[in-house]
């Protein structure tokens, strides 16, 4: 087990392009950290530079304080579970397992290396499949080979390529809760690279979100969702993603394309100066204003609207309304579009309503927004301006000491476990 | 995949028996050729009317085994060599290809197209000037070199094109799970590519075999004329009598390698010369 | 996306660039994959440029080697020589025509052989494809002599088989006629090079996506039409490239030719013009100059098929 410190780490090829730049994280010992980003923002580079199968252009790379910059991947005695498994197709599942430890020649004996690849294989529910070839192997048993040839290692961090990327979506669910349970019961230190949001979310005591090769934010999940630091972190996290806005203040009011909206003075204070803000609006915080309780009504805002259209998807609906911005804000929202890799919409409201909601699309409806939650961003900077440092650092520090917790129970029932048996 | 029914099933009977007896009927011929006494060759049948080993003998034991023994020693040794001596270049040149970055790779492709469309006559005329002058006229090395031009170019391609599909990341895989480069490469890699580097090695040495062009024309003695040359020089046991039976004698030992190669291997000939053209 | 595609793109990019710095990482693939590729790249070049070049130096001086010190530098006299000898034409036209009438027939058959193990049965799958490597793998001399016994008058037996039919009797000489014996010298070639062409036909049925002859079922296309519609237009390029292949490889012929009748009673083909010329009777000047010319004319087929039916035989394999 152990902790890994990246410094000011930077990735150039060939032609100077910086595919990471300048990034620093500091990942605690059984830290379960996530990189996400769109296509192209450096993520798997990352994890190869950790691993060690990219060179570190720049900055440096520790692993429990020590300098690892140069060293061989196989010195890093660190684990990789690849995106497309890499099983060796002419090896067993018995011998896939086993290939970590038959390279460290001398150091396990036949017996130690059997007790091991079975102890693995028990965990990961492969005992069975022992003596089949990967070829005959079904997509997520081949994910288990993989992590099994990690978790044999007893190596001092786990890292992760992408790796559920290759399983259809209710398989993904399962591997997902196995992955993460899986990590704390070894309290492995873990660095897991995806572009779904849903694992990273799910999975991440922590979340690094890059963008460009640059590091945007790192922080819980609940922190990136309920304090963003910019546009594009808030854009990225959450579906469906949140609605940016054009916005005026004027006379204490927020003019925008869904009327006059009341927001709270201390958000207001904030974008003092600006001519025009971009409001952030996740489609969770709209709802019908006929189901909205009396008493918290008025800590909203209540405005009239059509839709275009609905869809009714049993727990919840979404509804979909359109606006027409200034050129100047359809550019921001394009290129906002170009970095999170989704194609140039016109832009949309979306927002999510109770599945017993009555609006239908096309006749006037009335809707609620909490302008308690609403996000205020910089239209130039992109930088969040309503964003509360100090209670996302609370968000933060209380998953750290989640974690803290879940390995302390895990480690001393292990420790139970085994004065038990000896 | 549709059930067969009955009349699929004899319809299919009937494509395969023609197919069989299209691919192996004129083996089938002149092995029954070899079997014949000189007086049954005139028979006008197919079979022998009594079977006969007697060519047999005479090219391995009799008369005619100072034609024929020499000529397959030649044979073997000089195709052999080719074959390997073009695999060891083919692997590299390919391994390259599919897994480095540098300029001029095209050019090797396009280079090994059009020396194998190259019409081999063309390069005899002047290696048999040479090879008479430089003293490698009749001997081994004198038809290996040229056989490379025949083995190289498909070699590369079908070699290439293998190469292209190995999952190379398990290289790396292999060197985060603690191998060096070296392990990672003889564990993850070579059991890989040696299908391929074999299925490769059974082709080239199919073409080197085959050959008779250089064979004919660079050689004039026993010294290095490979089997195909020396069969065209084949005798009768006696002045009066036809090679006929000794010859289909030496066809049918010549074809006994290609036989057992085919019937082992057909998967990865087939996968390999078909790889080779639609990559390639 | 895994970041090996990122690298290689990045170098890609590189490459692409007009100015660019070169890491010392890409310059020193750069060296090992020339340190890797080149011994193969030396000798395919060493083995047929320079003989070619060669070649065309002893192809300008009246040379034999009967009489070695009478050489003389003659231009282009050899060239003349053969151009205005009716042999030349001759054997250019026997050659021609072998050519296109077994690649028409390889084509065809070829054709059937790999629609056949397309879609053969499993159980006989892997004896179809055993039974039609024999001929590919069979040396061509040995398939040259198994042909001409079965028809030759004394040890054959096709005059006794067939005397029933009113141009076949016991005396029918095969190889006394031009078109008899090339009707057995390309009845042997084709049978020992099919197998080839209909592998290559075969992986290129493989490539027509399975949906789009369903399609074509679903839209009501009977089997012909899904053939001509669907199925050919989309391996054109398979086939394109088998033709030219087998064009190249049938111009080149030799071997057949040379065991059955070598090239009497008007058989004779330009690869056996050569062999004469220059083997058999020394005349190096002479044979080098058809050499030559024969090149040449490998060249120009390989031209014209490249420029004017635009066979694309580098396919995918630039450097990806």
């Amino acid at each position: 087990m152990a902790s890994i410190t990246l410094q000011n780490l930077v990735k150039k090829y060939g032609d100077g392009f910086p595919a990471v730049n300048d990034v620093s994280i500091d990942i605690d010992d059984g830290e379960f950290i996530i990189l996400v980003g769109p296509s192209g923002c450096g993520k798997s580079t990352l994890l190869r530079m950790i691993v060690g199968l990219e060179d570190i252009t720049e900055g440096e790379l520790l692993i429990d304080g020590e300098r690892v910059n140069d060293k061989a991947p196989r010195d890093r005695n660190l684990a990789m579970v690849f995106q497309n498994y890499a099983l060796y197709p002419h090896l067993t599942v018995y011998e896939n397992i086993a290939f970590p430890l038959r390279l460290a020649k001398g150091k396990h004996s036949e017996e130690e290396t059997n007790k091991r690849v079975q102890a693995a294989a028990a965990t990961l529910e492969l005992t069975e499949h022992l003596e089949r070839k990967p070829a005959n192997l079904s997509g997520g048993q081949r994910q288990r080979v993989a992590m099994g040839r990690a978790i044999v290692r007893q190596a001092d961090a786990f890292l992760f390529d992408e790796p559920l990327s290759n399983l259809d979506a209710k398989l993904r669910g399962q591997m997902r809760s196995e992955i993460s349970q899986m990590q704390r019961r070894l309290g492995v230190t873990s660095v897991y690279v995806t572009h779904d949001q849903t694992e990273a979310m799910t999975l991440g005591d922590r979340v690094a979100v890059l963008k460009k090769g640059i590091l945007q934010q790192i922080a819980s999940p609940r922190e990136l969702y309920e304090e963003p630091t910019n546009i594009f972190v808030a854009g990225f996290i959450g579906s469906p993603s949140m609605n940016f806005i054009p916005g005026q203040v004027e006379n204490g009011k927020l003019q925008t394309v869904l009327g006059e909206l009341e927001i709270p003075q201390h958000k207001l204070d904030k974008a003092e100066g600006k001519k025009i803000v971009m409001v952030g609006i996740r489609p969770e915080f709209f709802e019908d204003a006929k189901l909205v309780d009396e008493a918290k009504k008025p800590l909203g805002a209540t405005f009239t609207t059509r839709l275009t259209h609905t869809e009714w998807l049993g727990n919840e609906q979404y509804g979909y309304m359109d606006f027409d911005p200034a050129p100047e804000v359809r550019d921001l929202l394009n290129s906002l579009a170009k970095d999170l890799d989704a194609d140039e919409l016109k832009p949309q409201i979306v927002v999510t309503l109770d599945s017993a909601s009555r609006i239908r699309a096309g006749r006037d409806a009335e809707l609620w927004v909490d302008t308690r939650k609403v996000h205020l961003f910089d239209p130039e900077t992109g930088n969040s301006l309503t964003r509360d440092p100090e209670a996302g650092a609370a968000l933060t520090q209380e998953a750290i000491q989640d974690r803290q917790d879940e390995i302390e129970a895990a480690r001393s029932e292990a420790n139970a476990s085994g004065q038990q048996a000896s | 995949m549709r059930a067969s029914t009955r009349t699929e099933k004899i319809w299919w009977t009937v494509i395969t028996v023609l197919v069989l007896l299209y691919a192996l009927f004129p083996v089938a011929s002149i092995f029954a050729t070899s079997f014949k006494t000189p007086s049954d060759l005139t028979s006008g049948k197919f079979l022998p009317t009594n079977w006969t080993g007697q060519n047999y003998e005479q090219i391995l034991v009799g008369s005619a085994q100072d034609l024929f023994l020499p000529a397959l020693r030649n044979s073997i040794g000089i195709t052999v060599i080719a074959t390997f001596i073009a695999v060891v270049l083919a692997t590299l040149c390919a391994y390259a290809i599919a897994r480095l970055n540098f300029p001029g790779k095209k050019l090797i492709l396009t280079t090994a197209l059009a020396v194998s469309i190259f019409p081999v006559i063309s390069i005899v005329t002047p290696l048999f000037n040479l090879w008479r002058n430089i003293g490698l006229y009749d001997t081994w090395i004198g038809l290996i070199i040229p056989y490379l031009s025949l083995t190289l170019p498909i070699s590369i391609w079908t070699l290439a094109a293998f190469f292209r599909q190995i999952p190379w990341e398990l290289e790396q895989a292999a060197q985060v799970d603690g191998a060096t480069s070296w392990q990672a490469f003889r564990k993850a890699i070579v059991p890989l590519a040696a299908p391929g580097v074999f299925t490769t090695a059974i082709i080239a040495f199919f073409i080197a075999w085959n050959d008779f062009v250089y064979g004919i024309s660079l050689t004039s003695t026993e010294a290095a004329r490979p089997v195909p040359a020396a069969l065209a020089f084949f005798t009768g046991a006696s002045q009066f009598q036809s090679p006929t039976g000794a010859i289909s004698a030496a066809a049918i030992i010549v074809t006994i390698p290609i036989v057992l190669l085919v019937l082992f291997f057909q998967r990865q000939i087939v996968s390999g010369l078909t790889q080779g053209a639609v990559k390639g | 996306m895994s970041s090996t595609t990122a690298n290689r793109r990045g170098a890609h990019a590189a490459e692409k660039r007009p100015k660019q710095v070169h890491s010392d990482r890409v310059k020193a693939e750069r060296r090992l994959g020339w340190y890797l590729a080149g011994p193969a790249f030396i000798v395919m070049l060493a083995v047929t440029l320079y003989p070619i070049l060669q070649a065309f130096v002893e192809s300008l001086f009246s040379l034999r080697l009967t009489a070695p010190d009478e050489s003389q530098f003659i231009w282009f006299g050899n060239y003349i020589t053969i151009l205005t000898d009716v042999v030349w034409w001759r054997d250019l036209g026997v050659t021609l025509l072998i050519t296109v009438i077994t690649v028409a027939v390889e084509l065809v058959l070829g054709f059937a052989l790999a629609l056949v193990m397309h879609k053969a049965l499993k159980s006989v799958r892997g004896l179809l494809r055993t039974a039609i490597l024999v001929p590919y793998g069979i040396i061509t001399v040995v398939s040259a002599y198994a042909w001409f016994y079965a028809f030759d008058i004394n040890s054959g037996y096709i005059n006794s088989w067939f005397g029933w039919l009113p141009f076949i009797s016991e005396d029918t000489n095969w190889f006394a006629g031009t078109w008899t014996a090339l009707f057995v010298i390309m009845a042997s070639e084709i049978w020992k090079t099919t197998p080839f062409i209909s592998l290559l036909l075969l992986a290129g049925l493989a490539q027509v996506p399975g949906e789009l002859t369903e399609a074509a079922e679903v839209d009501g296309a009977t089997w012909w039409e899904r053939m001509r519609r669907v199925i050919i237009p989309n391996m054109k390029a398979a086939i394109m490239v088998a033709v030219l292949f087998r064009a190249l490889d049938a111009f080149r012929i030799f071997d057949n030719v040379f065991i059955m009748t070598n090239g009497e009673y008007g058989t004779e083909v330009l690869s056996l013009l050569a062999y004469r010329t220059s083997i058999t009777r020394l005349e190096i000047g002479l044979g080098s100059a058809i050499s030559v010319l024969l090149f040449i004319c490998v060249l120009l087929i390989a031209f014209i098929a490249i420029k004017l039916f635009k066979v694309d035989l580098s396919g995918n394999t630039g450097d990806k």
